[in-house]
Parts: structure tokens; C-alpha cells; sequence
């Protein structure tokens, strides 16, 4: 394909990127998984330097540019500021940096075996899908309420007007020859105390808003929350719902290691890293991002990423599921029965989905949990039960009345809040340790 | 099993109003739902602003509320940058010269900020730095516990240890 191009000094897989989407059904799924870091450094040597071990580990990876939180609120002076000080930076300002810096990065990396995905977190990302476009850089994700309602003060109509604008600008990489790909960023909303069930509507409704503006690439995600059995339940209706609404079969789900509050100790994050992968392979989801033994601490290194990407995978290559109950009663579960009555309430709002997720947000439809947003009514509440479930408080104006018993009001209070968000950090921490020499204890 | 870190003392009538706040890059939340729960428990109203807050947006929410306190909080490793922005947009209002306000969290990027950039912030304007660590929230809430209840300007800008 060189030879098409003689005056550029590029390769192939720049001008013509392998599908993403593809390219993790065709290596995860059925008891494998592609494992993927969270790594973005604003020195674009480091940059290249993480993207050269990501793709080196001894584990099926795919690569990841994440960018800076001042690219994400589209603050791209900021970005120059610290980078003309030498301040480091969370992540790579892909805005910021010349596209010929950016092409020589991934230039020689990024290939038909190791496709790269950019991720951000902007609910006003017209900079950051330019970006992309300008580079051939054809995965991404997020979505018009992930990527706003927990993240900032974007009001949730600029953000479904501009997801809608990205989603039409990303797919004219469709006309020459490219396949563009997008993840939902739904199955995450706040990290953590969000019930399942909510985080597979969303995930579900946000593939489907991609899906109806042309994408033909999608993943749907779910982060992993308190309860592996409980999570097996809410994967298993996600695949359900996908299979039954998305107008494509090019779709995978992928699975966030905990996005709450992390262990502090290094066999409480290796212990919980590999129930994600468990999970993975439980549910036949194709991709697992991974979080570092660092993650309470700090912005993890390159090494401790690559660790974990290959603790992901050897623990996912060992693990054989028990079968507890058939994917039917599986998929008829309460939490694929709550799931479908919010997706569906949602979709019989509106014909257009994005004016659909507007009323559904106005409407207390969708709410979500401790979300300060101001589109976001607020009045539903989680806690954990005691059984290690996340189940509803209280339901506000959710459509979910004759599936949720209605119990006693709970008063939320400072330190039980606080219970519950480091409940997983204490279950993983406190769990003896059955890697004795790997046990050290982290002095705060 | 309650994991109790200090007396569910919710008090009656309020001490005055504190605005809680993230910077302007900053996305986390939890620590300022956290922080909201635990002001009000202490008998405060709270304006919670929310992730993501410009300068110019927190001046103009502390000019109208006229607060006892501003908690700025930031766990993404930019309030070391962002925090030195804001103090200056605040000290810079001359209805808020006085106004206690604190920063704390995760501030920079490494882990802990080096002594230095500590006493940066405080030079800066803020009236105390509560870096993240394993008794961060006690120090805070005796903190809050000390604060007289009105609008009053502390004594002097002293680091507070934690």
C-alpha cells in the first residue's frame, strides 16, 4: 500500500486503519479477552514509549492515547501553558500537539495488530474528533450523557447536539475506506453506587444513539461494581438488549476493572483486576480495560500498566467459569427486567433519540445517582445491601415502580455514604493475601 | 457494620453558608458529595457547585452567597495549577479579600506535592492546604468544628498539618 503513496513516509496503517471493532471481536470473546490500559502522558516520547509496551506485553492488547482533563473541558490553553512550563500533564493534549507529532507516535506502532483507541471524556469534543479525523485515528468513545452528566456543567443539550455533530463528522471516515468505532462510556456513569441496571440502559440507549448517526462499529461498556454475581446478571442483559435492539452484529462489550475507589493494597488491586477479567470471561465480553496496583495513589507508570495488562491476561487464560443458571434465566433477570422498562420508556418518549434522552432526563426517566448535575433530577439514591448487591434507595420518578419494592426511606449521611464508596476498596484490602510475597503494606 | 469516622452530630439552625467547589479541569464528584454531606452534618447550608467551576464562575457564586467558608477540592492532579488560578481571580474581588478558603486532595500529578508548592498555595491566598492522606477528613472536620460561625476572617494563613 507504500507504494500507493511514494512521497509519504507512513505506513499503511495510516491511511488505512483496521476496524477496531473487528479487530477485538475477532481476538476476544469465547473465554479471551483483549486487555487495555487507561495511559496517556502529555510528553509525546513517554507516549510513544507506553504505546510500544502496551503493544510488547505478553497479552493481547490494543493501545490507548487518553487525553489530559484541559483537552476534555476544552481548555487548549491551559494545555499549551503547562506544556511550554514543562508541567506534566494527566494525559496526551492530542489538540495541542502538531499532527505531525502525533503521526510520529503512532507511526510504526499502531497496525493491522494493535489498533489505537482515544479516549477523553469531553461533553464538547467538536477539537478532539477533528483531531482524530485529521489523523485517521478511528476509535474513540464516550457518549452524550456519559461524557456529560457526571463529568462537568456542559448543559445536556449542547452535549446531544454535539455528540450528534461528532458522530457525523467521525463517519465520514466511512467514504474513504475507514471504519470508525465507538464505545459507550455508560456502563459507567460516576464509577460506582450507580445500580446496574441503569448502567446498562445507558449504555444500551448511548449505542443505539451512535448506531441511528451512522456508526456501524460499537462497543457497549460496563464497569465492574460490588458484586461479581451481580455483574454477571447485568453483562448478560446487556448482551441481551444488544442483541435485540442494535441494527448491527459489529458490536462487543467491554469491561472497566472498578472505576470507585480503588485498593491501596498491591494484592487488593491484583485480586481485583482479575475478578474484572473473571467477569470477562463469565460473560463472554471481548475487552478489558485494567487499573494499576498505582491507582489509589497516583497516575500509574508504564511498567505497572503493563503488569497489569498481562495479570489481566494470565488470570483470564486460567479461568473456567462455573455455569450458575442458563443464559435464559440469566437474561430474564431482574436487572435485565429493569434495564429493558427504562431503554424502552426512554425510546417511546421520542422518534429522535437525542430529543428522547432530553425529555427522559427532564422527566426524572433517567436519573442518576449523587449526580450533581443540574439536568440530572437527583432523586433517585443506591446503597449497598447487605449482601454485597447494589440496589435502589429510593426511585424518584424512575419507571421502574412495579419492579422495585418500595422499602423504607434511608437517611444518607456523610460516613455511610463513605462506607459504601470504599466498601470494595475494604473487601479487596482486607481479603488475606494469597500471594504472601507480593503482600506490602502501603504507608499513606 | 458502620465504619463510624466521626459523631453523626447533625446540628440544628445553620452556621452560615460554605461553597463547595472542584476546579475548572477537574471531573470528580464523590469528594464533593462527600464533602457537602459532611459540612451540612456540621450545621451549614452548602451551594455545591459541582465539577468543572472557571475562576469567574466561583467568584461570581461567592459574591452572591457571601460564604463563611470556600472548599475547593480536586483529586485529578491539576490543583496545584488550577488552585494558584483561582486564588487569584478570588483574592482579586475586593468582597472576597478576606473570605477563608481552603484547598484540599490529590494536587498534583506525583502523588504528594513537595513542601514547597504547599507553602505556594498558602503564599497565594488559601488559608489552609489538606493534602490527601490517611486522616485528611479528621484534620478537615476539625477544622470545620474550629471555624467560628459567622463570615469572619481567620487569624492569620497558617498551614494546617496533616
Amino acid at each position: 500500500m507504500n507504494a500507493c503513496f511514494p512521497t509519504r513516509t507512513t505506513g499503511a496503517a495510516d491511511e488505512t486503519p483496521v476496524d477496531f471493532g473487528e479487530f477485538v471481536r475477532s481476538r476476544g470473546g469465547r473465554g479471551s479477552i483483549v486487555a487495555q490500559p487507561r495511559m496517556g502522558f502529555s510528553d509525546p516520547n513517554r507516549m510513544r514509549e507506553g504505546l510500544i509496551a502496551t503493544k510488547k506485553a505478553d497479552a493481547q492488547t490494543v493501545g490507548t492515547l487518553t487525553l489530559d482533563s484541559y483537552t476534555r473541558v476544552g481548555d487548549h490553553e491551559a494545555a499549551d501553558t503547562a506544556l511550554r512550563e514543562g508541567i506534566a500533564l494527566n494525559g496526551y493534549p492530542i489538540v495541542n500537539h502538531p499532527v505531525e507529532t502525533t503521526k510520529w507516535v503512532l507511526d510504526g506502532v499502531r497496525d493491522d495488530d494493535f489498533p489505537v483507541q482515544v479516549r477523553h471524556g469531553s461533553a464538547t469534543p467538536l477539537g478532539i474528533f477533528a483531531a482524530l479525523v485529521a489523523l485517521n485515528l478511528n476509535a474513540t468513545e464516550g457518549g452524550p450523557v456519559s461524557y456529560c452528566l457526571p463529568y462537568g456543567r456542559t448543559p445536556l443539550q449542547d452535549s446531544v447536539r454535539n455528540w450528534s455533530q461528532c458522530c457525523e463528522m467521525f463517519t465520514r471516515l466511512q467514504e474513504v475506506g475507514v471504519e470508525p468505532h465507538l464505545e459507550t462510556f455508560g456502563g459507567c456513569m460516576m464509577g460506582q453506587l450507580c445500580p446496574p441496571s441503569m448502567l446498562v440502559a445507558i449504555s444500551v440507549l448511548e449505542a443505539l444513539f451512535f448506531c441511528h448517526h451512522g456508526l456501524r462499529s460499537v462497543s457497549v461498556s460496563y464497569a465492574q461494581q460490588t458484586n461479581l454475581d451481580q455483574d454477571v446478571e447485568a453483562v448478560q442483559a446487556l448482551r441481551a438488549l444488544c442483541a435485540e435492539l442494535l441494527p448491527t452484529v459489529n458490536w462487543h462489550v467491554v469491561i472497566y476493572t472498578y472505576m470507585g475507589m480503588y485498593p491501596v493494597t498491591d494484592h487488593g488491586c491484583d485480586r481485583l483486576l482479575a475478578s474484572a477479567a473473571e467477569l470477562a470471561v463469565a460473560t463472554g465480553s471481548e475487552r478489558v480495560i485494567v487499573k494499576t496496583v498505582a491507582e489509589s495513589r497516583r497516575i500509574p507508570t508504564i511498567a505497572e500498566n503493563v503488569a497489569a495488562l498481562e495479570h489481566a491476561h494470565t488470570t483470564a487464560r486460567a479461568y473456567r467459569p462455573e455455569i450458575g443458571g442458563s443464559t435464559a434465566e440469566l437474561a430474564d433477570s431482574q436487572t435485565y427486567q429493569e434495564a429493558r422498562a427504562l431503554v424502552h420508556a426512554v425510546l417511546n418518549l421520542h422518534s429522535d433519540l437525542g430529543q428522547a434522552l432530553l425529555l427522559a432526563f427532564k422527566q426524572g426517566y433517567l436519573d442518576v445517582p449523587y449526580c450533581l448535575h443540574p439536568d440530572n433530577a437527583g432523586r433517585s439514591r443506591s446503597y449497598i445491601d447487605g449482601d454485597g448487591w447494589l440496589r435502589w434507595g429510593e426511585v424518584g420518578s424512575l419507571p421502574l415502580g412495579h419492579l422495585v419494592p418500595r422499602g423504607r426511606s434511608r437517611r444518607i449521611t456523610s460516613s455511610g455514604l463513605l462506607e459504601d464508596l470504599s466498601y470494595v476498596r475494604r473487601k479487596y484490602d482486607e481479603e488475606p493475601s494469597t500471594r504472601a510475597d507480593r503482600s506490602v503494606e502501603v504507608g499513606v | 457494620m458502620t465504619m463510624q469516622i466521626f459523631a453523626d452530630n447533625t446540628l440544628t439552625g445553620s452556621r452560615g453558608t460554605v461553597v463547595v467547589s472542584g476546579v475548572a479541569s477537574d471531573a470528580h464528584t464523590w469528594n464533593l458529595v462527600f464533602l457537602q454531606l459532611m459540612i451540612e452534618e456540621l450545621g451549614y447550608d452548602v451551594v455545591n457547585l459541582g465539577p468543572c467551576v472557571s475562576p469567574e464562575l466561583l467568584v461570581a457564586e461567592c459574591e452572591q452567597h457571601k460564604p463563611a467558608l470556600v472548599v475547593i477540592s480536586s483529586v485529578n492532579g491539576h490543583g496545584y495549577q488550577d488552585g494558584l488560578r483561582l486564588i487569584d481571580e478570588i483574592r482579586g474581588s475586593s468582597e472576597l479579600v478576606a473570605t477563608p478558603v481552603v484547598i484540599g486532595g490529590k494536587l498534583g500529578v506525583a502523588g504528594e506535592l513537595d513542601e514547597g508548592a504547599a507553602a505556594r498555595l498558602m503564599s497565594a491566598g488559601f488559608d489552609a492546604v489538606f493534602e490527601d492522606g490517611a486522616k485528611t477528613v479528621v484534620s478537615f472536620y476539625d477544622f470545620m468544628a474550629a471555624l467560628p460561625s459567622a463570615a469572619t476572617p481567620l487569624p492569620g494563613r497558617t498551614r494546617v498539618a496533616v
